[in-house]
């Protein structure tokens, strides 16, 4: 099914999506990607404040290239979200409602989709200059040290993304897969 | 005779190349690209194909790389024998190209300077650098920029002999399996065969460089090749791993003598945007 969601995303939102669900996202998200989690981790750790609010937000797992002169971004395709995996479920536990990467997750942070009524999508890997081209604004908001690892604010318009993991603990990876195989 | 070449003109071609390589996919690879999209069976593996179609465009005329991972760059110098080399040393000037590209092209910093404290280079450099020697007074340079999120899935096997070739089959459909989604598939799949751990290794690197639509000369790994193409196809991971016909867009093997007790395997995956530029000086 296509569907058009405002971002952030309430809770009941990312619940009424299903996998397969082919989505386009405009709105407000955050990129975050290793260094961004293991900092934020610590930050935690410390029984300090995030320096985004994760309550009904998504966050992209992504990189940019350097934008040229009179672009918001660079090339911005998907990470391999399985790298985040560690410090996942917490943030999914304080109400991150969404998350934009490629790949596998582990179960735990499948369970903790389930369990929080939240989504994982997939972007196209290595389709980075056509995802460059539906954010239409990109601000360092955090840990400008890290480069291309700092936590970005984006402004996204009709971002494509698949629902790959879903509130049912559905998991396209999975299912489709099954549909194609020859043994 | 004893040619002389500058190394400025390797700064210079590896920092274009390094350009190129983003930007542009090789001839071989646009077309498989474009075969793939005709063939594969999924209606979302198709659409997704498809925008690849868009995303190589775009990146084509708008100077925007292929992929924001624009890797760490793997660098092969192939140096004719006759070749005097004058102007500096060779690996600071294959760095100085490597990082004049990824500066002035706008190629994303993927490189730490250190794989435990992880502080990044803020350059792209250094290179990863393989020399051989061969006969002549030219030198071939190929700039293989390598992304991380199919380096990672990549896998080296220590098979017995006695494993053989139905061992081979099983290592390399092992690693395709694992690797998935993660390794942005349609993938293209370069297999080193014989040699030592680390020969091996180097052998499914440069496998990748090698044209996708050119197979083996030796008969058997020609017909490996193709039967191993086939049986990643039907695993059904296709486009972006979310179900399809075309997971690979091709299986290149390189094999080497080997120890009469070992049959090292290794398994080199790269994503859709595998690239390579070659050029000859």
């Amino acid at each position: 099914m296509e569907r058009h969601i405002t971002v952030p995303m309430t809770r009941e939102e990312a619940k009424s999506l299903k996998a397969g669900d082919y989505v386009y996202l405009s709105g407000t998200i955050y990129t975050a990607r290793d260094a961004a989690h293991k900092r934020m981790q610590e930050t935690l750790d410390r029984g300090e404040q995030l320096p985004i609010s994760v309550e009904n937000n998504i966050i992209y797992y992504m990189g940019p290239c350097p934008a040229r002169e009179g672009r918001p971004i660079g090339s911005a395709g998907p990470t391999t979200a399985s790298r985040m995996d560690k410090y996942t479920p917490r943030l999914l536990d304080m109400g991150l409602t969404g998350m934009i990467g490629k790949g596998k997750r582990s179960p735990e942070v499948l369970s903790a989709i389930v369990r929080n009524g939240a989504v994982y999508f997939a972007a196209i890997g290595g389709a980075g200059a056509l995802l460059a081209q539906r954010i239409k604004k990109s601000t360092v908001i955090a840990y400008e040290d890290l480069g291309t690892e700092a936590i970005r604010e984006l402004e996204i318009e009709n971002f494509p993304v698949i629902v790959v993991a879903d509130a049912d603990g559905n998991n396209l990876y999975e299912t489709a897969i099954e549909q194609y195989r020859k043994e | 005779m004893i040619r002389t070449v500058n190394v400025e003109e390797l700064t210079k071609n590896i920092k274009e190349m390094c350009i190129e390589a983003t930007h542009f996919l090789s001839a071989d690879m646009d077309e498989a690209m474009k075969k793939a999209a005709e063939k594969e069976e999924s209606a979302l593996g198709r659409q997704i194909l498809c925008q690849l179609q868009e995303n190589l465009q775009i990146a084509g005329e708008e100077m925007i790389p292929i992929c924001q991972d624009t890797g760490m760059a793997v660098i092969f110098l192939e140096v004719g024998q006759d070749v005097h080399f004058e102007g500096g040393n060779v690996e600071d000037a294959v760095n100085e190209g490597v990082r004049q590209g990824y500066t002035e092209g706008f190629l994303r910093k993927s490189v730490v300077s250190d794989p435990i404290i992880r502080e990044n280079t803020k350059d792209n450099t250094p290179a990863v650098l393989y020399c051989d020697f061969v006969p002549g007074d030219q030198v071939k340079i190929t700039v293989a920029p390598k992304g991380f999120g199919s380096e990672n899935m990549s896998r080296i096997f220590m098979l017995k002999p006695a494993d053989g070739i139905e061992g081979v089959k099983n290592a390399v459909l092992t690693a395709v399996k694992d690797a998935g989604p993660n390794a942005c598939p349609p993938m293209v799949v370069g297999v080193g065969i014989g040699g030592t751990f680390e020969k091996c290794a180097l052998m499914a690197k440069k496998a990748l460089t090698r044209e996708v639509n050119h197979h083996s000369d030796i008969p058997y790994v020609r017909d490996l090749e193709e039967e191993m193409l086939e049986k990643i196809n039907n695993l059904g991971i296709g486009p972006g791993g979310l179900g399809g016909t075309i997971t690979a867009l091709a299986v290149n093997i390189n094999t080497y003598p080997t120890h009469i007790a070992g049959l090292p395997v290794a398994v080199n995956i790269c994503c859709h945007v595998n690239r390579h530029s070659v050029r000859m000086i």
